[in-house]
């Protein structure tokens, strides 16, 4: 015994660097395949006021180039208003409403890192839950991770975790939008079949199975495609419509419905 | 005497959360480079005291530039290898006589030093971005981003060091 505890004593550097390997490589390997750690993101109060404070000193330079491109969405959201022919849409309805819309601002953007979360300066306090979609004015973004009180983060589609139904405009042709980590640029949609036309510079878009996302909002446009190994699937290159490395106002979704469509999705499953 | 050195290293320890989470992962030079500069406080950190606080002050480091930037604890374990392994490339590059009490950083030629700091580097940046990445198929992107990171680290660290030549004893 006595033995024992010399050793451990003589050797007490090395046990410790090998717990805290061991802590690290912990937490690391638990988040690699699926979510990110609940306990330790930087949609916390610390690590959000940082960002938060820094976002309020720097972002008064990009005012000028914002003011414009939300002035340019204005625009088209009120051309759009103009050309349907229904009376009184100014006038919501919230009991015919099913999408909710939050605008927020990023405080902390990444896009060089494989797995890549964005920080947002809204959080539970302004209605933000987890699994909420997220979208800038050009196309989507991510979706909505952890929440804190003030402050969120957001699972950019730059993840390779992330996996969202997608599917070709004006068909319904859908697949899995992922991201193989290798330019920020371009993301991969999967699991489009061989039998589908398949045309560079076609649009995808969002897909109708998601309870997240509402349908048809724009992802980018086909860059280059070839089937899969098996020779059955596309593997299609899409080049976004968003600049991921200049981001700042974004809007973040919340379907009224989605509990009702997991509740029932979950009853279907336990009877088949 | 005692009292300097902590306050040093705490002022060191928040300087460089800091700029490393506020200036320097925001870069994106060339889109994918963000130098490490945080590395610096391995390279900074007085030789002759207790490992075991030097071990936990440099985890604490590198979690804290973990939850900032939402990347689990890959900072961490990179920074706490290297802070480990740093007695033994100490010996490779200064030889034998860096044990002894006179030793000190004006004692060694820049090349020395530089090599210390570019060990440091390589080895910080290998582990990190193997842990990023976890996949074999992306052997040619992990070697990439060591490569060029790498190199931008090493420049960086290169100028911050000598703008602070004062503070490194």
């Amino acid at each position: 015994m006595q033995r024992i505890i010399n050793f451990i004593l003589s050797n007490r550097n090395a046990f410790l660097y090998a717990f805290l390997l061991l802590i690290s490589l912990i937490l690391t390997f638990r988040s690699h395949s699926y979510h990110q750690s609940k306990a330790f993101n930087s949609s916390k109060w610390l690590t959000g006021t940082v960002y938060q404070t820094s976002d309020n000193i720097t972002s008064y330079f990009n005012l000028r180039k914002e003011n414009s491109s939300l002035v340019e969405e204005n625009r088209r959201l009120r051309e759009q208003i103009f050309n349907l022919k229904i009376e009184n849409l100014t006038v919501l309805d919230s009991s015919t409403t099913n999408y909710e819309v939050v605008a927020a601002k990023i405080t902390k953007n990444s896009f060089a890192s494989p797995r890549n979360y964005l920080t947002i300066d809204k959080g539970g306090k302004h209605g933000i839950e987890q699994d909420m979609g997220v979208i800038t004015t050009k196309g989507i973004l991510g979706i909505v991770e952890n929440t804190s009180t003030n402050f969120s983060t957001v699972q950019s589609i730059l993840n390779t975790n992330s996996n969202i139904n997608a599917k070709i405009k004006n068909t319904d042709y859908f697949g899995s939008l992922v991201w193989n980590a290798n330019d920020y640029n371009t993301v991969q949609l999967v699991d489009i079949p061989r039998l589908v036309p398949v045309k560079i510079g076609d649009t995808i878009v969002t897909g109708a199975m998601s309870s997240i996302f509402p349908e048809n909002i724009p992802i980018g446009f086909i860059k280059d495609f070839n089937l899969n190994d098996a020779q059955s699937f596309y593997n299609i290159n899409i080049h976004l419509f968003n600049d991921m490395a200049n981001l700042k106002n974004i809007y973040v979704i919340s379907n009224k419905n989605r509990e009702e469509i997991i509740e029932l999705e979950a009853k279907t499953n336990n009877v088949q | 005497m005692f009292n300097n050195s902590i306050v040093l290293n705490s002022t060191r320890f928040i300087l460089l959360i800091l700029a490393q989470v506020l200036i320097f992962n925001h870069l994106n030079f060339m889109g994918i480079i963000n130098p490490m500069i945080y590395i610096l406080f391995v390279y900074w950190y007085p030789l002759r005291e207790n490992t075991a606080i030097f071990l936990l002050v440099s985890f604490l480091l590198g979690f804290s530039i973990d939850l900032f930037s939402d990347t689990m604890a890959i900072h961490s374990a990179a920074i706490l290898t290297i802070a480990f392994a740093r007695p033994v490339l100490m010996r490779f590059c200064f030889g034998a006589n860096f044990e002894f009490q006179g030793f000190t950083f004006k004692n060694t030629t820049q090349v020395q030093r530089m090599t210390f700091l570019g060990l440091l580097i390589g080895f910080h940046h290998l582990i990190f971005f193997s842990l990023e990445l976890l996949s074999f198929s992306h052997l040619l992107l992990i070697l990439k981003k060591v490569l060029f990171t790498g190199i931008a680290t090493f420049l960086i660290c290169l100028l911050l060091s000598s703008l602070f030549a004062k503070e490194t004893e």
